[in-house]
């Protein structure tokens, strides 16, 4: 095996893949059902997080509350991350009752609900970061909660300038590359077949 | 290994059928955008003004005065809280694990130093540097017993202005009034906030001191956010929130820990514990078997069923 790093990089990064399995254009025949869709939605809605993030992020902090415009980009920033959750949690649910864990998937579960939580927390920041009564609502009673495990000596709730700065650099970092990493598995390992889908597949491997 | 564990290993040879990813994805996009569009015109977004000192001390003086007799008198959450803000308690604890009281004073706050004594410097009244010389000079139990008897006498009265003037007070009542002022004309939320710089980012101090208020209490209870009433999960108005909490909040719905004096610790475990679940529910003997259990797979896959007659 070759002692440069770079050609280990690449045998362990890009030689796992064939260009057919990174943007392939055919799926097993299985793959017909809403409930696939969902992942792509979520994914979706994740885009325009971003893209309305980014908007409101250009413009500072506290433009949406004397701008109607800033408003409207507020409130598609608000309902994306809704919707987003609702796609999120449907595509989980889905991959359960699918087992789509099985055959060497397990970490593509793992990535998953990782991106769940790291999103929770991004959200949360975000509500943290309004500037008005909910954000110093839910500032001062989940300060409580994190103070009580020790967190709240590290991340202040009521630190807005803290909170900002996690929710449009960091956050937003750690959810994207674990999507990212997600999708990654997802491309590789293929979708997962039916479950005693045997007869199909002939056992081959 | 198994025949079928083959079959999840491998790659599909079976039949396929043409998927346009990018196309697929486009679409989504699309129609996301209309449904995020269409929410935010229907339903905009909730934006109830931030509570200022000011608007307090303005609404309501009486309980701001008897806060600011609280921090004097040591009985405030904030004054007795402990880690990460002073070390009047020791926090909450999970039997001998006491990660708050582990992790330390890393936000330093006395509130009757920072909330009370420091603002009061500034005070334009005359009256004040006496009474804050006569405080400073005075020891602890003095200080504290001064606080504690005006304190029950605003109890008894129901009112500061009801309460007569008495030396049993001390220079409390004279501090309080001061404090009072200067939040009225909007210079304590300057105070509390630009200590290190003139553009404020760090709240902890004016938030700490409103939130021990029963001010700021009540209206977070007008909103339907109380933690007994599903909490922060919620937002002002009829906005879902953060729906995606309830397992959090859920928690604090239920005896016996709704009425536990650990509720967040023991809460926080709890979470940890059900998201250690979360992750790792492959893994979870049962768990794992219930979706060929329970066969909703034959509704996601029923086509394929079908066609191969399974």
């Amino acid at each position: 095996m070759s002692t440069m790093w770079t050609t280990r990089l690449r045998k362990a990064t890009v030689e796992k893949f064939e260009p057919q399995d990174v943007l392939p254009d055919d799926q097993p025949s299985y793959v017909a059902s809403w409930i696939y869709v969902f992942g792509v939605l979520t994914l979706a809605s994740l885009f325009i997080i971003i893209g309305s993030g980014l908007w409101l992020t250009t413009k500072g902090a506290i433009w949406w509350h004397s701008s109607s415009v800033g408003h409207f980009v507020n409130s598609v920033h608000l309902w994306s991350v809704e919707l987003f959750f609702v796609f999120m949690v449907v595509h989980l649910w889905g991959k359960f009752w699918m087992a789509a864990w099985r055959g060497r998937r397990f970490m593509t579960w793992v990535t998953g609900a990782f991106a769940f939580l790291a999103s929770v927390a991004t959200g949360f920041t975000g509500y943290l970061i309004q500037w008005d009564f909910d954000s110093q609502w839910i500032a001062t009673q989940a300060k409580d909660g994190l103070n009580s495990a020790g967190i709240g000596s590290f991340f202040n709730t009521l630190n807005t300038g803290q909170a900002i700065l996690l929710h449009v650099s960091l956050l937003p970092l750690v959810v994207g590359i674990i999507v990212v990493w997600h999708v990654i598995l997802v491309r590789r390992n293929g979708v997962v077949p039916p479950l005693d889908a045997k007869e199909i597949a002939g056992g081959a491997m | 290994m198994s025949k079928e564990r083959n079959v999840d290993l491998a790659k599909w040879s079976g039949p396929k059928r043409p998927y346009d990813l990018v196309k697929e994805f486009t679409i989504a996009l699309l129609v996301v955008a209309v449904l995020v569009g269409g929410c935010a015109l229907l339903f905009s977004s909730p934006d109830e003004p931030a509570i200022t000192l000011q608007k307090w001390a303005n609404s309501a003086p009486s309980d701001f005065v008897a806060t600011t007799v609280g921090e004097l008198a040591g009985t405030t959450i904030s004054a007795s809280y402990g880690p990460p803000y002073n070390n009047a308690g020791e926090g909450l604890s999970l039997g001998p694990i006491k990660p708050q009281k582990w992790a330390g004073v890393t936000i330093p706050v006395n509130p009757a130093v920072d909330f009370v004594v420091d603002p009061l410097k500034f005070s334009k009244d005359a009256s004040v540097p006496a009474a804050l010389s006569q405080w400073t000079s005075a020891p602890a139990t003095q200080q504290t017993k001064w606080a504690n008897d005006y304190a029950s006498a605003i109890e008894k009265a129901g009112d500061y202005t009801k309460v007569a003037t008495s030396d049993t007070y001390g220079p409390v009542p004279t501090m309080a009034a001061g404090l009072l002022t200067l939040a009225q004309s909007d210079v304590l939320d300057g105070l509390l906030t630009t200590t290190v710089t003139p553009y404020p980012s760090d709240f902890t101090k004016p938030m700490l001191f409103l939130a021990d208020g029963g001010y700021f209490d009540e209206l977070g209870a007008a909103q339907h956010l109380h933690g007994d009433q599903w909490g922060m999960m919620n937002e002002t108005g009829s906005y879902p929130g953060q729906s995606w909490l309830w397992l959090f909040s859920l928690w604090y719905q239920v005896e016996p820990l709704k009425s536990s004096g650990n509720a967040d610790i023991q809460i926080f475990a709890l979470l940890i514990l059900l998201n250690l679940g979360f992750i790792f529910m492959p893994k979870i003997p049962f768990i794992n078997r219930l979706p060929r259990l329970i066969p909703f797979h034959r509704l996601i896959w029923r086509r394929y069923y079908q066609e191969n007659n399974l």
